[in-house]
């Protein structure tokens, strides 16, 4: 296939996995876990080609419009949108508040 | 032959009163119906659409002209929020939400008049190459039902193919509106990026999404532009639009003395070889028609596919952290505290794409990576600008395939995440550096449609729709 260097690299260890599915708020099951540690491996796998590039001298892009600083005038809005319209889609409610759950177990 | 005319000449005839709104909105729901077993509709927007149409009916019997797209139905990709139906981007996390108020692009195309009558299915959240992704189902291939439509927006595709609507909205992250007009057979538009607003449209990867239609013509596209394009105080990151806007008039380019670079890297190994025979056979006509025609190498471009696959999963899983059970959409409710509701919601709600996007971006953007994955991305990046930038300087378009294959099978690359991936390695470069870029359909036999690919510098969009047009017209 096309540019296409499988890595045999084991990147990823399984607790590797648990702690990252961990900081991002995922429960993943046993299969989950396995398979994920195969396929995102791989995937590193791949994108390891970056590290032997030269990129001596040049900086990072992290935006492509040249824009800085857009300022919009300090002013309240009417975006006629009702407070109900926002309201109906929340899962849980009481007194006009959004329901959460304890914080603490 | 397509039960729709021209854009332009449509809205013209509603406004005028030679056909209603009305007729227009159920002959598209009529096809909707009727083409219901390519899966390309999540939802349609019927009672909402025929309001619409009535009220557009009465103000021209009233003597007012409606607008640019008066009774023009059109279908949304199911990431735009819209009034009338749920937007739940394909995936069960958003599945009854129900949006409070609408994307940007769709507010401007009802000004005009448009109807937006159904939304178009989805990889969810966008996150894919064939349609495969969504948590619904998968959208068939109007040319085959045994491929794929390609994705992310295969719905809105395989809508205007199908011949339900005029034009569709799509989005384009790293491919998703041009590969899905290759293996349709669409034309695709891919605007510079920031020239739509986004305000609305569910965020995948901020620093490339943008939107963008699909028709069956560029005029087509080019009327649809003309209408979203430009600056919006709800996207700081939305840029003015040409001062010459963007419909096209029909006579105004020529591609005698128009300079076209195609792209060595694209036309190499691993291109099939009947779709490298079909790009080849279109290049030949432009040069017959005028165009000169030399050979620009972008060395860096085989690194696009490995910079995007590290950028795009870290912006996803930042866009992603938002769904968290509390506000909207699904919720597991059904658990004892708020750290169990967020993973229960999340692991629950969230798809094997999402899930492993979130993961992949998760790392490279954690302390310790962060340097040698994200970082380095972003600076090989960099380069890919600069090699454009430089190609721009001797040529002023560049030309090539916009996939190296035509549709693959259903489930011929699910199994594998990493070869659904490359899929987009012609389309992702375009992204990461902002510019704008077309797939036009090339002539196929019986075969499978093929889509050429042209791009151009960026804010050259009227250019590129210029030139595209009279592409069109040879390739006819």
């Amino acid at each position: 296939m096309f540019w296409y260097t499988k890595s045999n690299m084991a990147k990823l260890t399984r607790d590797d996995v648990l702690k990252l599915a961990g900081l991002a708020k995922l429960e993943l099951s046993e299969d989950e876990v396995n398979k994920f540690t195969l396929e995102i491996s791989e995937i590193l796998g791949y994108v390891e080609q970056l590290q032997a590039v030269d990129v001596e001298g040049l900086e990072p892009t992290y935006q492509l419009t040249g824009l800085s600083n857009v300022m919009r005038p300090d002013e309240i809005v009417d975006y006629k949108i009702e407070r109900s319209e926002l309201m109906k889609n929340l899962p849980a409610e009481e007194d006009g508040q959004i329901k959460v759950k304890r914080v603490l177990a | 032959m397509s039960q729709w005319p021209s854009i332009k000449d449509l809205a013209s005839d509603v406004n005028s009163g030679r056909v209603s709104a009305s007729e227009q909105v159920e002959k598209a729901l009529k096809t909707i119906e009727e083409k219901k077993e390519f899966n390309a509709i999540i939802a349609t927007l019927a009672d909402r659409a025929r309001q619409r149409a009535k009220t557009i009916d009465d103000r021209i019997k009233a003597g007012e002209n409606v607008g640019r797209l008066a009774g023009v139905p059109f279908i949304a990709k199911d990431n735009f929020l819209t009034f009338g139906a749920e937007t739940t981007a394909a995936s069960n996390i958003l599945k009854g939400f129900e949006a409070p108020y609408q994307a940007t692009a769709i507010e401007r195309l009802e000004a005009e008049g448009a109807i937006c009558v159904a939304k178009a299915n989805l990889d969810a959240f966008a996150h894919g190459s064939s349609t495969e992704n969504s948590d619904f189902f998968t959208t068939l291939n109007p040319h085959d039902k045994s491929k794929v439509p390609g994705g992310s927006s295969g719905g809105s595709t395989a809508s205007v193919v199908l011949d339900m609507a005029p034009f569709a909205l799509g989005t384009d992250t790293g491919g998703s509106i041009r590969l899905p007009a290759s293996f349709c057979g669409a034309v695709g538009y891919k605007p510079t990026y920031g020239l739509v607003s986004r305000s609305g449209v569910v965020a995948m990867a901020s620093s490339t999404d943008v939107i963008g239609p699909l028709t069956r013509t560029v005029a087509d596209s080019a009327l649809v532009l003309d209408i979203m394009a430009g600056t919006d105080e709800l996207d700081s990151t939305s840029i003015v639009k040409d001062k010459l806007g963007y419909e096209l008039s029909p006579t105004e380019a020529h591609l005698k003395g128009q300079k076209i670079g195609v792209i060595s890297e694209y036309m190499s190994e691993g291109l099939e070889p009947e779709v490298k025979d079909s790009i080849n056979k279109a290049i030949e006509a432009l040069k017959q028609a005028g165009a000169e025609i030399v050979n620009v190498s972008l060395p860096s471009l085989p690194l696009a596919l490995a910079v995007y696959y590290v950028i795009c999963p870290a912006e996803v899983s930042s866009n992603l952290s938002r769904y968290d059970g509390q506000r909207y959409g699904f919720s597991q409710q059904d658990t004892t505290n708020l750290d169990d509701i967020y993973k229960q919601t999340r692991s629950i709600g969230f798809g094997n794409e999402a899930k492993r996007r979130i993961m992949i971006g998760t790392y490279v953007l954690s302390s310790g990576f962060y340097d040698a994955y994200y970082k380095k991305a972003q600076i090989v990046r960099t380069k890919l600008v600069k090699e454009f930038e430089d190609a721009f300087k001797k040529v002023d378009f560049l030309i090539g395939p916009t996939a190296p294959t035509t549709a693959f099978g259903v489930g011929e690359n699910t199994a594998d995440p990493l070869k659904m991936y490359l899929t987009d390695i012609m389309t992702v470069a375009v992204n990461l550096v902002g510019v704008p870029a077309i797939s036009v359909p090339c002539p196929v036999s019986d075969n499978m449609p093929i889509g050429l690919q042209l791009i151009a510098a960026q804010h050259q969009d009227r250019k590129l729709l210029e030139i595209a047009q009279l592409a069109e017209s040879i390739l006819k």
